[in-house]
């Protein structure tokens, strides 16, 4: 794909571009489903294909095409500065970048068991097994489980004169347990909800996730939540698990630390962001004890998030997103950076696939482990939520309300009684303001969001988020059932 | 024209012949294929310029093979000889890889479908200037009223294919633009957006001024307490709110139990004044006329008069139940089955203006956002107001409110509808395009008010 990439170069460069890159992708899938008993999915998938991007007397211009002949890159880089010079048309400033360096490098993410080497009948016998463990449950009315495999390799070139060869291997998994009674539909899910887990690994991360043996109690407690107290309305202690805690990092913090975002870009569509620019370094975001980072590099852990590069050809980097509770950095791609006055991108520009332009998206944006002990955080007379059952923030992301599959009510710091339709709604600042404590690394989960949605044509990517469990005080709790 | 350049009938058709070849070599006894192209090009703008500006051009050939009722299905955009046989071959490979499915049916008889004509070569053929120019005199409309604009306008075309060893042949083809603008002031914003098939019949200067005089009219918003109101919900915000209920309006959703229609189906659920038909043929539709498998699309009757009636069915649906299946299933393998796409509700004959008039007290909502399901029996959605909230008194707006979420189940809403406008082709961001009203609702409930 190199040699691909540095012939669309060359077609652009021929052009005298201000600055052109590249993007070659080749992108590998595999999706494997089961429902009650039956295969619901098997499915694979191949692409390739190129991206062009163009920066031509201070407007861009983007063209992709699965044409990889020389004369489809030539068409294609064509097409890039037609667009280009057509931006121009409504251009207020020129498009400034932040500077950044050439690197010549070749990644490969680590992939200990390669999941396109594991058959497909040892995917359907795993996925079967977990099916028939939860279908023992009799209240359990609709079993679904199922696998996702995807391998990228990316080359990026750039008239910086930068060539790098990523490749990128994910795997997912999990199931859910559905339990129709009544008036209610009750849902219960293994190890999140909306897929399982999704980690940047090879098949060892559904090895490690030991689907069957949580099967039995997923499949209880769908049943059990019908006869469940409903959750009260008012305010209480919330204690929320470590996947639940990763999402709404990820909406109440990753997204509004988009630079984009905040500058405008997403207006019509993502929206803007509370997180004004006059808010960096001032605004108290979290109570002391939350430290938040965007953090793209291998040690960070194995997120979906994770890489060597971004999009743009700028290296991973760590950003502290809140220190000390303290708002101190945004999510920037080499134009917004410059915007701000800031000396170089800290490398958030991603692309979905060959075909689209990268944009600003989140890395692994992780709140960083507590120093309470797990006792200390469930310490509270208060409820506690686990695995999310749905999300909504407004647009400057700063009014959210989450609801999730199930709750306990805390007496003591103990489970007293399972509560259904649990759900809790606030501000962005306030609740972050109110993080009264949070576990230790031996909780820490990096969780993987392989479903985020930014950008017209819209664009979906994966994204990681580590948190461990934490307590909020006094949170408003159960609103979505009222009135 | 009969066909589009970016992927003709006859390529389909040899496409096939080589899938078909290969998967026969391989083992397969039955092929089924989906060939989709795409040309499109979007011109995004935002703080008053243009900053983003692409193109992008794919085809997918996606394959099923069946083997000896068991199936899988590979894709590839790799559309040369070698491509096409590789990825036959690996649907054949997958589908060896499972045990039998006593239910597997074969593919798809061959079936005669309707025309319908949606492709405008003007459409196919808008340029980047000329977006671009359309662009410019949005953001003069935006800076004659010291706005800031935002938005998009997105052009191309595209093509849908099914060919199957069986002999079915389907193909489709159309062109869509789409202009969508918001813009704002400090401490307000307004938005309009329009989808269709022909460009020539979208005025994005019109939209820009419509979306600028919504801003306008909303500054300075003030706060009204949470609580139950009437709202006046206007095309957009019907459709991302009732788009969310469709795909429970599924056979395979219901035998799932995963459906708000278990135990309801027959029963007058709704207002009597409810009428919702699934009709792909409807003027201010768009989509092929055969579904995922190959069945020519059917008119459906969802609701009449508050009663849900016909029930999408997929043909393995369909087989289960003994009846006919009625064009509405996804490519198999699947797991949600099928779904009505093509929604067309029976709009009043009140206009916009009427339906302000006749409320004392009440909310104007022009769009919603971030729809989400609370509830899944009893259809509870949450999500927000956005881009132009007023406040309705005596009849008249009266200005501005800041945004508010809302707890509202669908069932309630369909149950509260005071009065509608004619229906037509609404966009927004949350759903499917939907021929919808604006609706006047009864009781809606508000739960929070968005801070500053």
């Amino acid at each position: 794909m190199i040699r691909t990439a540095a012939e669309a170069l060359d077609a652009a460069a021929r052009r005298n571009p201000d600055y052109a890159d590249v993007r070659a992708v080749e992108t590998r899938t595999r999706h494997v489903s089961t429902k009650n008993g039956r295969i619901s999915g098997l499915s694979s998938s191949e692409s390739a294909g190129a991206g062009i991007r163009v920066l031509c007397a201070g407007s861009w211009g983007f063209a992709a095409t699965d044409d990889l002949s020389p004369g489809g890159l030539e068409a294609c880089a064509a097409l890039a500065f037609e667009i280009a010079r057509a931006s121009g048309r409504a251009r207020r400033r020129p498009v400034v970048l932040a500077p950044e360096e050439k690197y010549v490098a070749e990644w490969i993410s680590p992939c200990a068991i390669d999941p396109f080497g594991v058959s497909v009948e040892d995917n359907l016998k795993l996925l079967l097994a977990v099916d028939d463990e939860l279908r023992r449950e009799q209240g359990v009315t609709l079993a679904e489980t199922s696998m996702d495999f995807v391998r990228e390799r990316q080359a990026f070139v750039s008239t910086l004169g930068s060539r790098i060869d990523q490749t990128r291997t994910w795997s997912g998994g999990g199931y859910s347990a559905t339990s129709f009674r009544g008036d209610e539909i009750q849902r219960r899910s293994y190890p999140n909800s909306f897929g399982g887990q999704f980690q940047l690994k090879g098949y060892e991360l559904i090895e490690e996730l030991k689907l069957v043996d949580a099967a039995p109690r997923v499949a209880s407690e769908a049943a059990a939540l019908h006869s469940a107290a409903q959750c009260p309305e008012g305010r209480f202690d919330l204690v929320l698990d470590s996947s639940q805690l990763g999402l709404q990092i990820h909406e109440s913090i990753g997204h509004p630390a988009e630079l984009d975002r905040v500058l405008g870009s997403e207006a019509n569509f993502a929206g803007m962001s509370f997180l004004t620019l006059d808010k960096l370094d001032n605004l108290k975001y979290g109570s002391e004890i939350v430290n938040v980072v965007a953090d793209a590099r291998p040690e960070h852990g194995p997120g979906l998030g994770t890489f060597a590069f971004d999009d743009e050809g700028v290296p991973a980097q760590r950003t502290d997103i809140i220190r000390g509770g303290l708002f101190t950095g945004y999510l920037m791609s080499r134009e917004t950076a410059a915007r701000i006055g800031k000396p170089r991108s800290n490398g958030c520009m991603r692309a979905d696939g060959w075909a689209r332009v990268p944009i600003i998206r989140m890395t692994n944006v992780s709140l960083l482990p507590g120093e309470q002990s797990i006792e200390e955080v469930f310490d509270a007379d208060g409820i506690y939520m686990e695995t999310n059952k749905s999300w909504s923030i407004d647009d400057r992301r700063y009014n959210f309300q989450f609801g999730c599959e199930i709750g306990w009510e805390l007496r003591n710091g103990r489970r007293v009684r399972m509560l259904k339709n649990p759900s809790y709604s606030g501000v962005s600042t306030e609740f972050w303001n109110s993080c009264a404590a949070i576990a230790g690394r031996d909780h820490w989960m990096l969780w993987g969001t392989p479903n985020c949605g930014k950008g017209q044509p819209e664009q979906v990517i994966g994204t990681g988020h580590g948190a461990s469990p934490a307590r909020f005080s006094n949170v408003k709790i159960g609103s979505a059932y009222s009135g | 024209m009969s066909e589009s350049e970016i992927l003709t009938r006859n390529e389909c058709r040899r496409l096939f012949d080589i899938a078909w070849s290969a998967a026969r070599q391989a083992g397969a006894g039955e092929l089924e294929m989906l060939a989709g192209a795409h040309a499109y090009a979007l011109t995004r703008f935002a703080e008053n310029t243009i900053h983003q500006n692409v193109c992008e051009r794919r085809r997918t050939v996606s394959i099923r093979a069946v083997v000896d009722r068991r199936t899988a299905r590979a894709s590839t955009n790799r559309l040369d000889e070698p491509g096409i046989r590789e990825a036959a071959g690996r649907a054949v490979a997958l589908a060896k890889a499972q045990e039998p499915d006593p239910e597997l049916l074969p593919v798809a008889a061959p079936a005669e479908y309707r025309d319908v004509d949606r492709f405008s070569p003007s459409t196919a053929q808008l340029t980047p200037a000329e977006r671009a120019e359309a662009i410019a005199g949005a953001i003069e409309i935006a800076e004659e009223a010291s706005q800031t604009a935002a938005g998009v306008y997105s052009s191309g075309e595209s093509v849908e294919a099914l060919v199957n060893s069986r002999g079915a042949f389907g193909y489709y083809f159309d062109t869509n633009a789409t202009f969508s603008v918001t813009m704002m002031l400090p401490d307000s914003s307004g938005w309009a957006k329009a989808s269709k098939p022909d460009c020539n019949i979208i005025d994005p200067a019109a939209l820009a001024r419509r979306a600028s005089e919504k801003a306008k009219a909303s500054e300075k918003p003030f706060e009204i307490a949470p609580g139950r109101y009437t709202v006046i919900l206007e095309p957009a915000a019907v459709q991302d709110l009732l788009g969310q209920m469709f795909p429970d309006f599924s056979a395979t959703a219901i035998r799932d139990r995963r459906s708000f229609l278990n135990e309801r189906l027959g029963q007058r659920i709704f207002g009597g004044n409810i009428v919702i038909v699934d009709d792909v043929y409807h003027p201010m539709q768009s989509g092929p006329p055969f579904d995922g498998e190959g069945v020519p699309r059917r008119i459906l009757s969802l609701v009449q008069n508050g009663v849900v009636r016909d029930i999408p069915y997929s043909r393995l649906a369909a087989s289960r139940t003994g009846v006919e299946p009625t064009g509405h299933g996804f490519p198999v393998p699947n797991e949600m089955g099928e779904a009505p796409e093509n929604i067309v509700f029976e709009g009043g004959t009140s206009s916009l203006e009427d339906l302000i008039a006749s409320t004392p007290r009440g909310v104007l909502v022009t769009r919603v956002w971030y729809v989400r399901e609370v509830d899944p029996y009893e259809k509870i959605m949450t999500g927000l107001t956005r881009d132009g909230t007023f406040l309705i008194e005596d009849g008249r707006v009266v200005g501005g409110l800041r945004n508010m979420r809302f707890n509202e189940s669908l069932i309630d809403l369909l149950n509260n509808v005071e009065d509608m406008t004619p229906a037509e082709r609404a966009a927004g961001e949350e759903s499917i395009d939907m021929v919808v009203p604006a609706m006047k609702v009864g009781g809606f409930n508000f739960t929070e008010v968005t801070p500053r």
